[in-house]
């Protein structure tokens, strides 16, 4: 067996309104920051997870990604995945 | 009613399981039970209704991790046999996630909790869940959430205008839902999701009949 790391990133859709990321672009305006283009906040994922190999992990980080740990509709995810 | 029992799915943070109740046999005289979300034998209700709350804390996402409980798993049998299921609030967002409706519910565009009154278009009358065959089009029902915002693809929405699946859209959008949606059902009708509260809208004293029509029709074959 062997043993990864994950990360999984999942971040709202493109096409989704992401009121949390304009309130904090907004907050990071008044801190003084300039530049800002666009904020949008999404989350990480960490898992340790072993398996036979890399495809056969992959397999499983597919089927959590798509059932579990985003919701397709308004989301995306993307991962890394590291041997440990 | 004899011989009718609607059956209250209680979550680990469900909290409006009581007023559901409530709503059912102390204003309906319709006989509730109760089923714990662990529970997978449906088999002695008629009816289902998934109340609102914070099921499982509403972790990951809103009524996600709900979805995998063994009832949810159950519900399927349930909903192609024909039998009406409510989804209110958290209990809609769950019916999204597990793909009953389709669409999904993400926070509030403003990003407050909003806890309000709200008056709502009657839009469709499929599954006969509102009484719009009267004069009556606009109802007015209390909304209790922080994510309640609608959203779905264009493609998703042309399907639900198509199929008149949008039941309920709210006459002043309060949370920047697609298309002012409020409650939505499947093409069948026989499921019925909705952000609004029926059940805090059954008696006069506290604001309101408005919600009675809905529970009431729960038991429609």
């Amino acid at each position: 067996m062997d043993q990864f790391a994950v990360k999984v990133f999942v971040r709202l859709r493109p096409s989704v309104l992401d009121p949390a990321g304009e309130a904090t672009k907004s907050a990071s305006i008044k801190l003084g920051a300039e530049g800002i283009k666009s904020l949008r906040i999404g989350k990480m994922i960490e898992v340790k997870i072993e398996g036979n190999g890399e495809n056969e992990v992959r397999e499983k980080i597919d089927l959590l990604c798509d059932r579990l740990f985003a919701n397709t509709v308004i989301e995306d995810y993307e991962y890394s995945l590291e041997k440990l | 009613m004899v011989n009718f029992t609607v059956g209250v799915v209680v979550f680990p943070g469900s909290n409006c399981d009581r007023d559901v109740s409530w709503a059912l046999e102390g204003c309906l005289d319709i006989r509730t039970k109760y089923l714990w979300h662990e529970s997978s034998d449906l088999s002695d209700v008629d009816a289902i209704v998934l109340p609102g709350g914070f099921s499982y804390g509403d972790y990951l996402r809103c009524g996600a991790i709900a979805r995998f409980s063994p009832l949810i798993n159950a519900l399927d049998d349930f909903v192609k046999s024909g039998k009406r299921v409510l989804g209110i609030c958290n209990g809609f967002q769950i019916l999204t996630e597990s793909g009953f409706l389709p669409g999904a519910l993400t926070a509030n565009k403003n990003l407050n909790f909003i806890c309000d009154d709200v008056e709502l278009d009657i839009i469709s009358s499929k599954g006969g869940w509102f009484n719009n065959g009267s004069e009556k089009q606009t109802i007015k029902l209390p909304i209790a959430h922080g994510e309640g915002r609608y959203h779905c693809d264009s493609d998703t929405l042309k399907k639900l205008v198509d199929n008149e699946l949008i039941a309920l859209r709210y006459k002043n959008n309060p949370n920047g839902s697609s298309f002012d949606i409020a409650g939505i059902t499947n093409e069948k009708g026989n499921v019925l999701g909705l952000m609004p509260h029926p059940e805090r809208a059954c008696d006069e004293t506290i604001g309101g009949t408005d919600g009675l029509f809905t529970l009431k029709s729960l038991i429609l074959k």
